[in-house]
Protein backbone atom coordinates (compact mmCIF):
# COMPACT_ATOMS: atom_id res chain seq x y z
CA UNK A 1 0.00 0.00 0.00
CA UNK A 2 1.64 3.20 -0.55
CA UNK A 3 1.64 5.87 1.53
CA UNK A 4 -0.30 8.06 -0.79
CA UNK A 5 -3.46 5.55 -0.59
CA UNK A 6 -2.21 5.79 3.70
CA UNK A 7 -2.67 9.24 3.24
CA UNK A 8 -5.90 9.39 1.74
CA UNK A 9 -7.27 7.63 4.51
CA UNK A 10 -5.92 9.37 7.28
CA UNK A 11 -7.75 12.29 6.05
CA UNK A 12 -10.58 10.10 5.68
CA UNK A 13 -10.30 9.31 9.41
CA UNK A 14 -9.51 12.67 10.38
CA UNK A 15 -12.63 14.46 8.56
CA UNK A 16 -15.05 11.79 10.19
CA UNK A 17 -13.59 12.96 14.17
CA UNK A 18 -13.77 16.08 13.00
CA UNK A 19 -17.66 15.33 11.58
CA UNK A 20 -18.16 13.48 15.21
CA UNK A 21 -17.20 16.38 17.04
CA UNK A 22 -19.67 19.08 15.03
CA UNK A 23 -22.36 16.09 15.55
CA UNK A 24 -21.85 16.05 19.34
CA UNK A 25 -21.85 19.90 19.40
CA UNK A 26 -25.16 20.02 17.79
CA UNK A 27 -26.80 16.96 19.63
CA UNK A 28 -25.85 18.83 22.88
CA UNK A 29 -26.90 22.33 21.67
CA UNK A 30 -30.54 20.61 20.39
CA UNK A 31 -30.94 19.58 23.41
CA UNK A 32 -29.40 21.88 26.45
CA UNK A 33 -29.73 25.17 24.65
CA UNK A 34 -33.82 24.76 24.71
CA UNK A 35 -36.69 26.37 26.59
CA UNK A 36 -37.30 25.08 30.15
CA UNK A 37 -34.82 25.14 33.05
CA UNK A 38 -33.81 21.62 33.59
CA UNK A 39 -33.69 22.05 38.20
CA UNK A 40 -37.22 23.18 37.89
CA UNK A 41 -38.37 20.67 35.43
CA UNK A 42 -37.46 18.04 38.25
CA UNK A 43 -38.07 19.56 41.45
CA UNK A 44 -41.58 20.33 40.07
CA UNK A 45 -43.55 24.03 40.26
CA UNK A 46 -43.07 23.70 44.11
CA UNK A 47 -39.66 23.67 44.58
CA UNK A 48 -38.13 26.79 47.04
CA UNK A 49 -35.87 28.65 45.31
CA UNK A 50 -32.89 27.40 47.36
CA UNK A 51 -33.54 24.00 46.34
CA UNK A 52 -33.48 24.77 42.61
CA UNK A 53 -30.36 26.68 42.92
CA UNK A 54 -28.69 23.72 44.81
CA UNK A 55 -29.74 21.53 42.37
CA UNK A 56 -29.01 23.66 39.81
CA UNK A 57 -25.16 24.12 40.43
CA UNK A 58 -25.00 20.24 42.03
CA UNK A 59 -26.22 19.37 38.24
CA UNK A 60 -23.40 22.15 36.79
CA UNK A 61 -26.22 23.93 35.14
CA UNK A 62 -24.97 27.16 36.34
CA UNK A 63 -21.31 27.20 34.59
CA UNK A 64 -21.32 28.20 30.77
CA UNK A 65 -22.85 26.57 28.09
CA UNK A 66 -19.13 25.16 26.01
CA UNK A 67 -18.13 24.31 29.74
CA UNK A 68 -20.84 22.12 30.59
CA UNK A 69 -20.13 20.76 26.20
CA UNK A 70 -16.82 20.04 27.91
CA UNK A 71 -17.53 18.26 30.49
CA UNK A 72 -20.77 16.32 28.80
CA UNK A 73 -18.08 14.98 26.02
CA UNK A 74 -15.06 14.51 28.68
CA UNK A 75 -17.96 12.02 30.28
CA UNK A 76 -19.32 10.55 26.99
CA UNK A 77 -15.15 9.62 25.95
CA UNK A 78 -14.78 8.21 29.67
CA UNK A 79 -18.09 6.02 28.87
CA UNK A 80 -19.86 8.56 31.88
CA UNK A 81 -23.18 8.99 30.23
CA UNK A 82 -25.04 10.69 33.15
CA UNK A 83 -28.19 10.18 35.08
CA UNK A 84 -31.80 10.09 33.39
CA UNK A 85 -33.72 12.35 34.91
CA UNK A 86 -36.66 10.37 34.88
CA UNK A 87 -35.60 7.59 36.98
CA UNK A 88 -32.31 8.16 38.35
CA UNK A 89 -30.37 5.19 36.89
CA UNK A 90 -27.08 5.67 35.04
CA UNK A 91 -27.73 6.23 31.64
CA UNK A 92 -25.12 3.41 31.08
CA UNK A 93 -27.21 0.99 32.83
CA UNK A 94 -29.92 2.00 31.07
CA UNK A 95 -28.36 1.36 27.83
CA UNK A 96 -26.05 -1.92 28.26
CA UNK A 97 -28.46 -4.88 27.96
CA UNK A 98 -30.52 -2.96 24.86
CA UNK A 99 -27.18 -1.97 22.74
CA UNK A 100 -26.55 -6.07 23.21
CA UNK A 101 -30.00 -6.44 21.58
CA UNK A 102 -29.96 -3.99 18.89
CA UNK A 103 -26.74 -5.18 18.11
CA UNK A 104 -28.17 -8.78 17.81
CA UNK A 105 -31.29 -7.70 15.57
CA UNK A 106 -28.65 -5.51 13.37
CA UNK A 107 -26.27 -8.43 13.10
CA UNK A 108 -29.18 -10.98 11.87
CA UNK A 109 -30.91 -8.48 9.67
CA UNK A 110 -27.16 -8.57 7.86
CA UNK A 111 -26.54 -11.78 8.07
CA UNK A 112 -29.86 -12.35 6.13
CA UNK A 113 -30.18 -9.29 3.58
CA UNK A 114 -26.67 -9.17 2.35
CA UNK A 115 -26.18 -12.72 0.53
CA UNK A 116 -30.03 -12.05 -0.61
CA UNK A 117 -29.28 -8.85 -1.47
CA UNK A 118 -25.81 -9.79 -3.54
CA UNK A 119 -27.68 -12.45 -5.01
CA UNK A 120 -30.34 -10.94 -6.29
CA UNK A 121 -28.33 -7.69 -7.25
CA UNK A 122 -26.03 -9.28 -9.19
CA UNK A 123 -28.44 -11.60 -11.44
CA UNK A 124 -30.42 -8.94 -11.93
CA UNK A 125 -27.43 -7.07 -13.44
CA UNK A 126 -26.42 -10.60 -15.51
CA UNK A 127 -29.97 -10.47 -16.71
CA UNK A 128 -30.74 -6.61 -17.44
CA UNK A 129 -33.87 -5.54 -19.45
CA UNK A 130 -35.26 -9.03 -18.79
CA UNK A 131 -38.38 -9.42 -17.23
CA UNK A 132 -36.86 -10.91 -13.52
CA UNK A 133 -34.90 -7.34 -14.06
CA UNK A 134 -37.26 -5.71 -14.45
CA UNK A 135 -39.53 -6.73 -11.67
CA UNK A 136 -36.25 -6.85 -9.42
CA UNK A 137 -35.67 -2.95 -9.82
CA UNK A 138 -40.04 -2.27 -9.34
CA UNK A 139 -40.30 -4.11 -6.22
CA UNK A 140 -37.08 -2.77 -4.80
CA UNK A 141 -38.09 0.86 -6.30
CA UNK A 142 -41.45 0.12 -4.46
CA UNK A 143 -40.21 -0.66 -1.13
CA UNK A 144 -37.90 2.12 -1.49
CA UNK A 145 -40.80 4.71 -2.44
CA UNK A 146 -42.87 3.88 0.85
CA UNK A 147 -42.03 4.29 4.64
CA UNK A 148 -40.44 1.91 6.80
CA UNK A 149 -43.63 1.40 9.14
CA UNK A 150 -45.60 0.31 6.32
CA UNK A 151 -43.10 -2.39 5.13
CA UNK A 152 -43.55 -3.36 8.95
CA UNK A 153 -46.85 -3.36 8.74
CA UNK A 154 -47.31 -4.96 5.62
CA UNK A 155 -45.35 -7.95 6.77
CA UNK A 156 -47.95 -8.51 9.67
CA UNK A 157 -50.81 -8.32 7.32
CA UNK A 158 -49.25 -10.81 5.48
CA UNK A 159 -47.62 -13.34 7.40
CA UNK A 160 -49.73 -13.16 11.35
CA UNK A 161 -53.28 -12.12 9.93
CA UNK A 162 -53.72 -13.88 6.00
CA UNK A 163 -51.27 -16.71 6.83
CA UNK A 164 -51.11 -16.49 10.80
CA UNK A 165 -47.69 -18.35 10.77
CA UNK A 166 -46.09 -15.53 13.39
CA UNK A 167 -47.45 -13.26 16.30
CA UNK A 168 -48.69 -9.94 15.48
CA UNK A 169 -47.18 -7.32 16.90
CA UNK A 170 -45.64 -8.62 19.91
CA UNK A 171 -42.59 -9.59 21.35
CA UNK A 172 -42.16 -11.74 24.30
CA UNK A 173 -39.12 -11.95 26.39
CA UNK A 174 -39.65 -15.28 27.83
CA UNK A 175 -37.71 -17.00 24.74
CA UNK A 176 -36.92 -20.47 26.35
CA UNK A 177 -36.02 -22.66 22.97
CA UNK A 178 -34.63 -22.28 19.56
CA UNK A 179 -37.96 -22.59 17.82
CA UNK A 180 -39.57 -19.84 19.89
CA UNK A 181 -36.57 -17.08 19.60
CA UNK A 182 -36.79 -18.06 15.16
CA UNK A 183 -40.63 -16.78 15.46
CA UNK A 184 -40.16 -13.59 17.63
CA UNK A 185 -37.46 -12.37 15.78
CA UNK A 186 -39.21 -13.13 12.19
CA UNK A 187 -40.87 -10.57 11.81
CA UNK A 188 -38.75 -7.77 13.19
CA UNK A 189 -35.81 -9.48 10.85
CA UNK A 190 -38.23 -9.54 7.71
CA UNK A 191 -39.04 -6.00 8.03
CA UNK A 192 -35.45 -4.54 8.21
CA UNK A 193 -34.08 -7.19 5.70
CA UNK A 194 -36.40 -5.45 3.21
CA UNK A 195 -35.89 -1.80 3.91
CA UNK A 196 -31.92 -2.75 4.02
CA UNK A 197 -32.00 -5.16 1.39
CA UNK A 198 -33.89 -3.31 -1.19
CA UNK A 199 -31.20 -0.34 -1.25
CA UNK A 200 -28.43 -2.71 -1.25
CA UNK A 201 -30.01 -4.43 -4.74
CA UNK A 202 -30.15 -1.04 -6.49
CA UNK A 203 -26.72 -0.18 -5.81
CA UNK A 204 -25.27 -3.61 -6.17
CA UNK A 205 -27.01 -3.81 -9.67
CA UNK A 206 -25.75 -0.58 -10.33
CA UNK A 207 -21.81 -1.32 -9.53
CA UNK A 208 -22.30 -4.42 -11.64
CA UNK A 209 -23.57 -2.72 -14.38
CA UNK A 210 -21.56 0.08 -14.59
CA UNK A 211 -18.98 -2.31 -14.85
CA UNK A 212 -20.12 -4.53 -17.64
CA UNK A 213 -20.34 -1.33 -19.61
CA UNK A 214 -16.59 -1.24 -20.00
CA UNK A 215 -14.56 -2.46 -23.27
CA UNK A 216 -13.45 -5.23 -21.68
CA UNK A 217 -16.10 -6.84 -20.56
CA UNK A 218 -17.74 -6.52 -23.94
CA UNK A 219 -14.80 -8.23 -25.29
CA UNK A 220 -15.40 -10.77 -23.27
CA UNK A 221 -19.20 -11.16 -24.37
CA UNK A 222 -17.89 -10.95 -28.44
CA UNK A 223 -15.41 -13.94 -27.92
CA UNK A 224 -18.26 -16.08 -26.94
CA UNK A 225 -18.59 -16.23 -23.38
CA UNK A 226 -22.26 -16.27 -21.62
CA UNK A 227 -23.51 -14.05 -19.94
CA UNK A 228 -23.15 -15.56 -16.36
CA UNK A 229 -19.30 -16.08 -17.29
CA UNK A 230 -18.98 -12.62 -18.80
CA UNK A 231 -20.34 -11.50 -15.15
CA UNK A 232 -19.03 -13.53 -12.83
CA UNK A 233 -15.76 -14.06 -13.77
CA UNK A 234 -14.70 -11.19 -16.36
CA UNK A 235 -16.90 -7.90 -14.58
CA UNK A 236 -17.45 -9.33 -10.71
CA UNK A 237 -13.84 -9.24 -9.62
CA UNK A 238 -13.59 -5.63 -10.95
CA UNK A 239 -17.42 -4.87 -9.18
CA UNK A 240 -16.31 -6.02 -5.60
CA UNK A 241 -15.20 -2.72 -3.86
CA UNK A 242 -18.21 -0.89 -5.05
CA UNK A 243 -20.21 -3.67 -4.18
CA UNK A 244 -18.41 -3.96 -0.53
CA UNK A 245 -18.77 0.04 -0.70
CA UNK A 246 -22.85 0.15 -1.47
CA UNK A 247 -23.25 -2.91 1.39
CA UNK A 248 -21.61 -0.37 3.89
CA UNK A 249 -24.08 2.30 2.53
CA UNK A 250 -26.86 0.16 2.57
CA UNK A 251 -26.38 -0.74 6.51
CA UNK A 252 -26.31 2.77 7.79
CA UNK A 253 -30.56 2.80 6.82
CA UNK A 254 -30.44 -0.18 9.22
CA UNK A 255 -30.39 2.83 11.99
CA UNK A 256 -33.32 4.77 10.57
CA UNK A 257 -34.92 1.13 10.12
CA UNK A 258 -34.44 0.41 13.37
CA UNK A 259 -36.16 3.07 14.88
CA UNK A 260 -39.28 2.21 13.65
CA UNK A 261 -39.11 -1.58 13.79
CA UNK A 262 -37.94 -1.57 17.41
CA UNK A 263 -41.35 0.48 18.07
CA UNK A 264 -43.88 -1.43 16.49
CA UNK A 265 -42.75 -4.68 17.31
CA UNK A 266 -42.21 -3.10 20.68
CA UNK A 267 -38.42 -5.12 20.87
CA UNK A 268 -36.12 -4.25 23.91
CA UNK A 269 -33.59 -2.16 22.10
CA UNK A 270 -32.06 1.11 22.16
CA UNK A 271 -34.14 2.80 19.60
CA UNK A 272 -37.08 1.93 21.24
CA UNK A 273 -35.42 3.56 25.01
CA UNK A 274 -34.59 5.84 22.56
CA UNK A 275 -38.07 6.85 21.21
CA UNK A 276 -39.74 6.44 24.85
CA UNK A 277 -37.14 8.67 26.50
CA UNK A 278 -38.75 11.34 23.79
CA UNK A 279 -41.81 10.87 24.94
CA UNK A 280 -40.56 11.68 28.90
CA UNK A 281 -38.14 14.35 27.60
CA UNK A 282 -34.92 12.79 29.07
CA UNK A 283 -32.29 14.41 27.56
CA UNK A 284 -29.33 12.75 28.65
CA UNK A 285 -31.09 9.29 27.95
CA UNK A 286 -31.82 11.01 24.37
CA UNK A 287 -28.10 12.62 23.95
CA UNK A 288 -26.58 9.22 24.84
CA UNK A 289 -28.62 6.95 22.16
CA UNK A 290 -28.35 9.75 19.69
CA UNK A 291 -24.76 9.90 19.95
CA UNK A 292 -24.86 6.03 19.68
CA UNK A 293 -26.83 5.85 16.89
CA UNK A 294 -24.58 9.12 15.17
CA UNK A 295 -21.22 7.07 15.76
CA UNK A 296 -23.04 3.92 14.43
CA UNK A 297 -24.09 5.57 11.21
CA UNK A 298 -20.84 7.95 10.80
CA UNK A 299 -18.50 4.58 10.86
CA UNK A 300 -20.52 2.54 8.28
CA UNK A 301 -20.57 5.46 5.51
CA UNK A 302 -16.53 6.45 6.31
CA UNK A 303 -16.08 2.40 6.34
CA UNK A 304 -17.69 2.57 2.86
CA UNK A 305 -15.54 5.68 1.55
CA UNK A 306 -12.09 3.77 2.91
CA UNK A 307 -13.27 0.73 0.82
CA UNK A 308 -13.86 3.03 -2.06
CA UNK A 309 -10.10 4.45 -1.71
CA UNK A 310 -8.30 0.70 -1.55
CA UNK A 311 -10.78 -0.76 -4.37
CA UNK A 312 -9.67 1.98 -6.79
CA UNK A 313 -6.71 0.64 -8.60
CA UNK A 314 -5.65 3.59 -9.75
CA UNK A 315 -4.73 4.94 -6.05
CA UNK A 316 -2.23 1.71 -5.58
CA UNK B 1 -27.89 23.83 -22.95
CA UNK B 2 -29.45 26.40 -24.31
CA UNK B 3 -31.32 28.19 -22.00
CA UNK B 4 -33.83 29.84 -24.59
CA UNK B 5 -35.66 26.56 -24.65
CA UNK B 6 -39.68 27.57 -24.11
CA UNK B 7 -41.49 25.79 -22.15
CA UNK B 8 -43.88 23.93 -24.61
CA UNK B 9 -40.87 22.79 -26.15
CA UNK B 10 -39.96 21.87 -22.96
CA UNK B 11 -43.03 19.28 -21.90
CA UNK B 12 -43.87 18.44 -25.51
CA UNK B 13 -45.10 15.31 -26.09
CA UNK B 14 -42.30 13.51 -25.03
CA UNK B 15 -43.58 12.77 -21.68
CA UNK B 16 -44.08 8.64 -21.25
CA UNK B 17 -47.19 7.31 -20.40
CA UNK B 18 -45.60 6.15 -16.89
CA UNK B 19 -44.83 9.96 -16.56
CA UNK B 20 -48.21 10.81 -17.15
CA UNK B 21 -50.00 8.24 -14.74
CA UNK B 22 -47.34 9.76 -12.20
CA UNK B 23 -48.11 13.46 -13.30
CA UNK B 24 -51.82 12.78 -12.90
CA UNK B 25 -51.93 11.00 -9.31
CA UNK B 26 -49.47 13.85 -8.19
CA UNK B 27 -52.12 16.42 -8.87
CA UNK B 28 -54.87 14.53 -7.81
CA UNK B 29 -53.41 14.29 -4.16
CA UNK B 30 -52.65 18.12 -4.66
CA UNK B 31 -56.62 18.94 -5.70
CA UNK B 32 -57.79 17.17 -3.00
CA UNK B 33 -55.63 18.95 -0.21
CA UNK B 34 -57.00 22.03 -2.02
CA UNK B 35 -60.81 21.21 -1.63
CA UNK B 36 -60.75 18.51 1.15
CA UNK B 37 -62.98 20.91 3.51
CA UNK B 38 -65.58 21.11 0.52
CA UNK B 39 -65.86 17.49 -0.72
CA UNK B 40 -65.83 14.91 2.47
CA UNK B 41 -68.91 13.19 3.05
CA UNK B 42 -68.74 13.41 7.09
CA UNK B 43 -67.40 15.72 9.72
CA UNK B 44 -63.88 15.27 9.98
CA UNK B 45 -63.60 14.85 13.99
CA UNK B 46 -67.61 13.51 14.48
CA UNK B 47 -68.37 9.99 15.52
CA UNK B 48 -70.82 8.60 12.50
CA UNK B 49 -70.32 4.73 12.92
CA UNK B 50 -71.51 2.75 16.21
CA UNK B 51 -68.91 -0.27 14.94
CA UNK B 52 -65.03 0.81 15.64
CA UNK B 53 -62.94 -0.50 13.05
CA UNK B 54 -65.73 -0.73 10.61
CA UNK B 55 -65.47 -2.37 7.51
CA UNK B 56 -65.83 -0.76 3.86
CA UNK B 57 -70.01 -0.24 2.92
CA UNK B 58 -71.46 1.85 0.83
CA UNK B 59 -72.29 4.33 3.63
CA UNK B 60 -68.18 4.84 4.79
CA UNK B 61 -66.30 3.95 1.53
CA UNK B 62 -62.93 3.25 3.26
CA UNK B 63 -64.61 1.71 6.84
CA UNK B 64 -64.51 4.04 9.91
CA UNK B 65 -61.97 4.33 12.75
CA UNK B 66 -60.39 3.18 15.78
CA UNK B 67 -63.60 5.98 17.63
CA UNK B 68 -65.97 5.17 14.72
CA UNK B 69 -65.12 7.76 12.26
CA UNK B 70 -65.37 8.45 8.34
CA UNK B 71 -62.00 7.04 7.42
CA UNK B 72 -62.46 8.64 4.02
CA UNK B 73 -62.84 11.91 5.50
CA UNK B 74 -59.94 11.42 7.89
CA UNK B 75 -57.65 10.56 4.88
CA UNK B 76 -58.81 13.35 2.68
CA UNK B 77 -58.13 16.01 5.38
CA UNK B 78 -54.83 13.94 5.97
CA UNK B 79 -53.72 14.85 2.26
CA UNK B 80 -53.91 18.43 3.36
CA UNK B 81 -51.05 18.27 6.62
CA UNK B 82 -49.25 15.46 4.10
CA UNK B 83 -48.99 17.39 1.32
CA UNK B 84 -49.29 21.03 2.61
CA UNK B 85 -46.69 20.55 5.63
CA UNK B 86 -44.19 18.81 2.96
CA UNK B 87 -44.11 20.92 0.33
CA UNK B 88 -43.36 23.87 2.96
CA UNK B 89 -40.68 22.09 4.26
CA UNK B 90 -39.34 20.85 0.78
CA UNK B 91 -39.97 24.59 -0.49
CA UNK B 92 -37.64 25.91 2.53
CA UNK B 93 -35.25 23.40 2.54
CA UNK B 94 -34.90 23.73 -1.40
CA UNK B 95 -34.41 27.23 -1.54
CA UNK B 96 -32.03 27.96 1.04
CA UNK B 97 -29.81 24.93 -0.40
CA UNK B 98 -30.18 26.33 -3.67
CA UNK B 99 -29.21 29.76 -2.51
CA UNK B 100 -26.47 28.73 -0.06
CA UNK B 101 -24.97 26.29 -2.77
CA UNK B 102 -24.67 29.08 -5.81
CA UNK B 103 -23.32 31.68 -3.39
CA UNK B 104 -19.90 29.12 -2.25
CA UNK B 105 -19.76 28.04 -5.47
CA UNK B 106 -19.56 31.49 -6.92
CA UNK B 107 -17.34 33.13 -3.84
CA UNK B 108 -15.36 30.10 -3.28
CA UNK B 109 -12.34 29.98 -0.53
CA UNK B 110 -12.96 29.47 3.26
CA UNK B 111 -16.83 30.30 2.97
CA UNK B 112 -17.22 27.34 0.55
CA UNK B 113 -14.52 24.92 2.54
CA UNK B 114 -16.46 25.74 5.87
CA UNK B 115 -20.40 25.94 4.57
CA UNK B 116 -19.65 22.72 2.80
CA UNK B 117 -17.67 21.31 5.86
CA UNK B 118 -20.22 22.26 7.95
CA UNK B 119 -23.28 21.05 6.24
CA UNK B 120 -21.60 18.08 5.35
CA UNK B 121 -21.35 17.20 9.49
CA UNK B 122 -25.09 17.94 9.25
CA UNK B 123 -25.71 15.43 6.94
CA UNK B 124 -24.10 13.06 8.88
CA UNK B 125 -26.98 13.13 11.58
CA UNK B 126 -29.18 10.25 10.49
CA UNK B 127 -32.41 12.40 9.22
CA UNK B 128 -34.95 10.47 11.36
CA UNK B 129 -32.69 11.10 14.51
CA UNK B 130 -32.21 14.69 14.32
CA UNK B 131 -36.23 14.56 13.84
CA UNK B 132 -36.37 12.54 17.64
CA UNK B 133 -33.94 14.99 19.15
CA UNK B 134 -35.78 18.16 17.88
CA UNK B 135 -39.02 17.28 18.90
CA UNK B 136 -37.67 15.78 22.30
CA UNK B 137 -36.02 19.22 22.64
CA UNK B 138 -39.18 21.63 21.72
CA UNK B 139 -42.31 19.02 21.60
CA UNK B 140 -43.92 18.49 18.33
CA UNK B 141 -46.31 21.53 16.06
CA UNK B 142 -47.06 21.86 12.78
CA UNK B 143 -44.66 24.83 12.73
CA UNK B 144 -41.56 22.79 14.44
CA UNK B 145 -41.84 20.11 12.40
CA UNK B 146 -41.80 22.71 8.87
CA UNK B 147 -38.41 24.20 9.91
CA UNK B 148 -37.08 20.51 11.15
CA UNK B 149 -37.76 18.79 7.76
CA UNK B 150 -36.49 22.04 5.95
CA UNK B 151 -33.37 21.97 8.13
CA UNK B 152 -33.04 18.79 7.99
CA UNK B 153 -33.20 18.41 3.94
CA UNK B 154 -31.03 21.85 3.12
CA UNK B 155 -27.19 20.24 3.33
CA UNK B 156 -28.27 17.54 0.60
CA UNK B 157 -30.15 20.20 -1.36
CA UNK B 158 -27.10 22.71 -0.64
CA UNK B 159 -24.98 19.75 -2.23
CA UNK B 160 -26.48 19.14 -5.08
CA UNK B 161 -27.29 22.78 -6.20
CA UNK B 162 -23.03 23.84 -5.39
CA UNK B 163 -22.19 20.53 -7.71
CA UNK B 164 -24.14 21.67 -10.38
CA UNK B 165 -23.11 25.55 -9.60
CA UNK B 166 -19.31 24.93 -9.53
CA UNK B 167 -19.58 23.30 -13.31
CA UNK B 168 -21.39 26.36 -14.51
CA UNK B 169 -18.94 28.58 -12.86
CA UNK B 170 -15.77 27.49 -15.07
CA UNK B 171 -17.65 28.63 -17.94
CA UNK B 172 -16.40 31.64 -19.76
CA UNK B 173 -19.93 33.59 -19.78
CA UNK B 174 -19.17 33.37 -15.90
CA UNK B 175 -15.70 34.74 -16.18
CA UNK B 176 -16.72 37.66 -19.03
CA UNK B 177 -19.52 38.74 -16.27
CA UNK B 178 -16.85 38.82 -13.66
CA UNK B 179 -14.87 40.95 -15.80
CA UNK B 180 -18.03 43.35 -16.97
CA UNK B 181 -17.42 43.85 -12.62
CA UNK B 182 -21.36 42.29 -12.15
CA UNK B 183 -22.13 41.54 -8.40
CA UNK B 184 -22.66 38.16 -7.06
CA UNK B 185 -26.38 38.57 -6.59
CA UNK B 186 -26.43 38.78 -10.37
CA UNK B 187 -24.17 36.41 -11.00
CA UNK B 188 -26.20 33.92 -8.49
CA UNK B 189 -29.51 34.87 -10.41
CA UNK B 190 -28.97 36.04 -13.58
CA UNK B 191 -26.19 33.45 -14.85
CA UNK B 192 -26.07 30.57 -12.91
CA UNK B 193 -29.70 29.97 -11.58
CA UNK B 194 -31.55 29.48 -15.16
CA UNK B 195 -28.62 27.26 -15.82
CA UNK B 196 -29.80 25.08 -12.67
CA UNK B 197 -33.62 24.87 -12.77
CA UNK B 198 -34.39 21.72 -14.33
CA UNK B 199 -32.29 20.02 -12.59
CA UNK B 200 -32.76 21.85 -9.29
CA UNK B 201 -36.94 21.11 -9.95
CA UNK B 202 -36.38 17.84 -10.38
CA UNK B 203 -33.98 17.65 -6.84
CA UNK B 204 -36.75 19.38 -5.26
CA UNK B 205 -39.05 16.37 -6.64
CA UNK B 206 -37.28 13.46 -4.74
CA UNK B 207 -36.59 15.66 -1.67
CA UNK B 208 -40.30 16.19 -1.24
CA UNK B 209 -40.33 12.06 -1.37
CA UNK B 210 -37.98 12.33 1.42
CA UNK B 211 -39.43 14.73 3.37
CA UNK B 212 -43.23 13.12 3.23
CA UNK B 213 -41.50 9.21 4.16
CA UNK B 214 -39.48 11.10 7.35
CA UNK B 215 -42.85 13.30 8.33
CA UNK B 216 -44.57 9.65 7.88
CA UNK B 217 -42.40 7.93 10.01
CA UNK B 218 -41.98 10.96 12.55
CA UNK B 219 -46.45 10.53 12.58
CA UNK B 220 -46.69 7.08 13.10
CA UNK B 221 -44.14 7.10 16.43
CA UNK B 222 -46.51 9.64 17.81
CA UNK B 223 -44.15 12.10 17.51
CA UNK B 224 -45.41 14.09 14.25
CA UNK B 225 -48.37 15.98 14.18
CA UNK B 226 -50.58 16.17 17.20
CA UNK B 227 -53.85 15.20 17.52
CA UNK B 228 -56.79 16.61 16.80
CA UNK B 229 -54.96 17.29 13.42
CA UNK B 230 -53.71 13.69 11.71
CA UNK B 231 -51.52 13.63 8.49
CA UNK B 232 -51.40 10.01 7.29
CA UNK B 233 -48.89 8.94 9.18
CA UNK B 234 -50.87 9.76 12.14
CA UNK B 235 -53.64 8.07 11.12
CA UNK B 236 -51.44 5.35 10.67
CA UNK B 237 -51.01 5.44 14.36
CA UNK B 238 -54.06 5.83 15.63
CA UNK B 239 -55.42 2.96 13.89
CA UNK B 240 -52.68 0.18 14.49
CA UNK B 241 -54.68 -1.48 16.92
CA UNK B 242 -56.66 -2.50 13.80
CA UNK B 243 -54.30 -4.38 12.23
CA UNK B 244 -54.40 -7.74 13.85
CA UNK B 245 -58.17 -7.39 11.96
CA UNK B 246 -56.64 -6.28 8.74
CA UNK B 247 -58.55 -2.90 9.59
CA UNK B 248 -58.92 -0.49 6.18
CA UNK B 249 -58.42 2.06 8.93
CA UNK B 250 -54.81 0.98 8.86
CA UNK B 251 -54.40 -0.04 5.47
CA UNK B 252 -56.11 2.52 3.49
CA UNK B 253 -53.72 5.80 4.99
CA UNK B 254 -50.36 3.81 4.00
CA UNK B 255 -51.31 3.53 0.42
CA UNK B 256 -52.14 7.13 0.41
CA UNK B 257 -48.64 7.16 1.30
CA UNK B 258 -47.32 5.04 -0.91
CA UNK B 259 -49.27 6.03 -4.14
CA UNK B 260 -48.40 9.64 -3.18
CA UNK B 261 -44.50 8.81 -3.15
CA UNK B 262 -44.37 6.31 -5.50
CA UNK B 263 -45.95 8.20 -8.35
CA UNK B 264 -43.58 11.17 -7.52
CA UNK B 265 -41.02 8.95 -7.94
CA UNK B 266 -42.26 7.82 -11.47
CA UNK B 267 -43.07 11.24 -12.22
CA UNK B 268 -39.50 12.10 -11.85
CA UNK B 269 -37.74 9.07 -13.43
CA UNK B 270 -39.80 9.68 -16.27
CA UNK B 271 -39.03 13.57 -16.95
CA UNK B 272 -37.52 14.46 -20.44
CA UNK B 273 -33.83 14.09 -20.12
CA UNK B 274 -33.36 17.47 -20.45
CA UNK B 275 -35.25 18.70 -17.00
CA UNK B 276 -33.69 15.85 -15.47
CA UNK B 277 -30.08 15.59 -16.90
CA UNK B 278 -27.19 16.70 -13.96
CA UNK B 279 -24.97 18.32 -16.68
CA UNK B 280 -27.95 20.16 -18.35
Amino acid sequence: MSTYVLNLITVRLLIAALTLLIVSFAVFFATAMLPGDTATILLGQAATPEAVAGLRSAMHLDEPAYLRFLRWLGGLMSGDLGTSYVNNVAVADLIGGRFVNTMRLAGITALFSVPLALTLGITAAMFRGSLYDRAVTILTIGVISIPEFMVATSAVLVFSVYLKWLPALSFANDVTSVWQMLKVYAMPVISLTFVVAAQMIRMTRAAVIDTINTPYVETALLKGASRPRMVLRHALPNAIGPIVNAVALSLSYLVGGVIIVETIFNYPGIAKLMVDGVATRDLPLIQSCAMIFCVAYLSLITLADIIAILANPRLR
Amino acid sequence: MTPSITLSQKFGYRFSWVGMIGLSIVLFWGIIALIAPHIIPHPVGEIVDEDYFGAISSRFWLGSDYLGRDMLARVLMGARYTVGISLAAVSIACFSGVVLGMTAAVVGGWLDTALSRFLDAMNSIPSKLSGLVVVAAVGSSITVLIVTLAVIYTPGAYRFARALAVNINTMDYITVSRTRGEGIFYIIGSEILPNITGPVLADLGLRFVFIVLLLSGLSFLGLGVQPPYADWGALVHENVGGLPFGAPAVIVPSLAIASLTISVNLLIDNLPQKIRDRSA
